[in-house]
């Protein structure tokens, strides 16, 4: 066999493996929402209330007469991950815009990798200092009863998330080309207003990308949350209240129930809204990423 | 009585992490004249720009030395950088348009300044159009992104954005790269028409084009400033070194 066909063979072998390793990718996704839907549907068509599911706080699957009122996860879930964004997004956006402008050299590389670490630390580590470190500070500080609740979860979440948002941000930053910057500043333009009436305006929708990816971390995540969130059914009314997360039931409950049970498909009911929402906000993300690059 | 140049340049050494670029510059440049600096590839012109609006913070490992006088005040006691360049415009060999609309970029150096009455503001984008010859091909299309302009068109849109700025000094480095001959002749016409209210530094590779425009003319060579002198009498032969004829004449280069 001569040496161009046999490099005509590798490219063929080559082009096959690397198509199995995209497809996958789509095939994993569509697997999972198959999946996911197949255990929860069972319950869908059948024993699910939507006006109780999306209005009801009451939560009680293992009652003689159970009830699978899911609002009270729903805010819990929703009113953890806003306050998180709350405090992560202005410090993520400032930790990127410092990285990314301001910082130099030594400092700049010390800065990505020690944020590329703490986006490594596991969730659980997370839950443990939201439990161990934050419940007493918050106990002491606030002079409440309780230290588990929307403003612990919401501050372990936040810093949880704040890593990726400030590592997303920071690339849409350098995606915005140096002379762009060296044309504002010869025209006599600060730093401070080459970042305002340039940088950011080129950037912003690497920017919202970053939030939404957060905002999507926020929402799907679940052992910190369990931990540090106080684990109540609960409309919230008070940071310091102790609420309830959707992924932190399904975590909890899902070892005690019987499969197949409507307990079992609540749960997976749980799932698959999840499941559309954060795929949703993933896909704005997306949208608005390739929104960027197009131009 | 002779007015006082604009800038004066004493012993100036740039280098680059230590390899020196251009080395014991001295030089004037008076006001109202086009000051050509030609030389080829890799011999400081570019480098010289840099530092007169101190944009050497832009390249890592740049060091300045000696001493660059504005109005007779050093660069370096200028306090507030910004202030500084705000006074000196910039044009360089590749277009840079502001990822904004062709009004917003000329109305960007403008805005700084705190003009915000929208007359005011069209009243300077439209001058600033019309001094750089683009206003005529682009005053119906103001909104849309400067990016969308063709190369000559920009480098035109880059002109005007200098002009925005009402500076002392302008600086241009080789312009005409990415513009084509009748845009060249345009933009040259104009400059001449500028040279009544400002001061113009050159940097050219195309000789003809420093002969046509400058006053005078320093020649630039591997960091050095082999000659300098009134630009017609460079190119009669009334030189301090053959090298200059030669480069003048083709010779190498």
């Amino acid at each position: 066999m001569d040496r161009r066909d046999l490099a005509w063979y590798v490219d063929r072998v080559a082009q096959a493996l690397v198509f199995v390793g995209g497809i996958s990718a789509i095939i994993f996704i569509l697997g999972i929402f198959v999946f996911v839907t197949k255990e929860g549907l069972d319950f869908v068509l059948g024993a699910l209330d939507p006006g109780e599911f999306f209005t009801s706080i009451a939560w009680r699957p293992t009652s003689n007469n159970p009830t699978y009122g899911a609002l009270a996860l729903m805010v819990g879930t929703a009113s953890v991950t806003g306050f998180a964004m709350l405090f992560s997004v202005p410090l993520s956006l400032g930790a990127a815009l410092y990285i990314g402008e301001f910082a130099t050299g030594k400092t700049r590389e010390a800065l990505k990798i020690l944020v590329e670490m703490l986006a490594a630390i596991p969730s659980v580590v997370w839950g443990f200092v939201g439990m161990s470190i934050m419940n007493p500070l918050i106990i002491e500080t606030f002079d409440v009863p309780v230290g588990l609740g929307v403003l612990n979860a919401g501050l372990i979440l936040g810093l949880m998330a704040a890593p990726i948002m400030t590592t997303i941000a920071e690339d849409a930053l350098k995606a915005v080309p140096d002379t762009y910057r060296e044309a504002a500043e010869a025209l006599g333009a600060t730093r401070w207003e080459v970042i305002r009436r340039v940088v950011i305006p080129a950037s912003k929708n690497g920017l919202l990308a970053a939030v939404l990816l957060g905002v999507g971390r926020g929402f799907g995540e679940t052992m910190a949350v369990l931990m540090a969130s106080g684990h109540a059914i609960n409309l919230p009314t008070s940071p310091f209240d102790s609420v309830r997360a959707l992924t932190a039931t399904i975590a909890a409950e899902l070892g005690d129930t019987v499969y197949g049970s409507n307990h079992y498909g609540a749960l997976f009911t749980l799932g698959i809204f999840l499941f559309l929402v954060t795929f949703i906000i993933n896909l704005t993300a997306d949208v608005v990423v390739r929104g960027i690059r197009k131009k | 009585m002779v007015e006082p140049p604009i800038i004066e340049v004493r012993d100036l050494t740039i280098s680059y992490d230590g390899q020196p670029a251009l080395r014991d510059i001295a030089l004037d440049i008076h006001r109202h004249e086009i000051f050509g600096i030609i030389g080829p590839a890799n011999s400081g012109k570019t480098s010289f720009l840099r530092a007169l609006n101190r944009m050497d913070g832009f390249n890592p490992g740049m060091e300045v030395r000696g001493s660059i006088r504005l109005n007779g005040k050093d660069i370096n006691d200028w306090r507030n950088v910004y202030a500084l360049r705000s006074r000196i415009g910039v044009v360089l060999p590749l277009p840079v348009g502001l990822p904004m609309t062709v009004y917003d970029n000329v109305a960007f150096s403008p805005r700084l300044r705190g003009i915000r009455k929208r007359a005011e503001l069209d009243e300077v984008v439209e001058r600033c159009l019309t001094r750089a010859a683009l206003w005529d091909e682009v005053k119906d299309r103001l909104d849309s992104l400067g990016s969308l302009l063709s190369g000559g068109q920009q480098q035109r849109l880059t002109i005007a954005r200098a002009l925005s700025q009402e500076p002392e000094l302008l600086l241009l480095d080789e312009f005409s790269i990415a513009v084509d001959p009748v845009t060249t002749m345009r933009i040259e016409d104009v400059l001449r028409e500028l040279r009544s209210e400002l001061t113009i530094v050159l940097v050219t590779n195309l000789v003809q084009q420093a002969r046509r425009l400058a006053d005078r003319t320093a020649f630039f060579l591997m960091g050095e400033m082999v000659d300098i002198g009134i630009t017609e009498d460079l190119f009669e032969g009334k030189v301090r070194d053959e090298r200059t004829t030669g480069y003048i004449e083709g010779r190498f280069g």
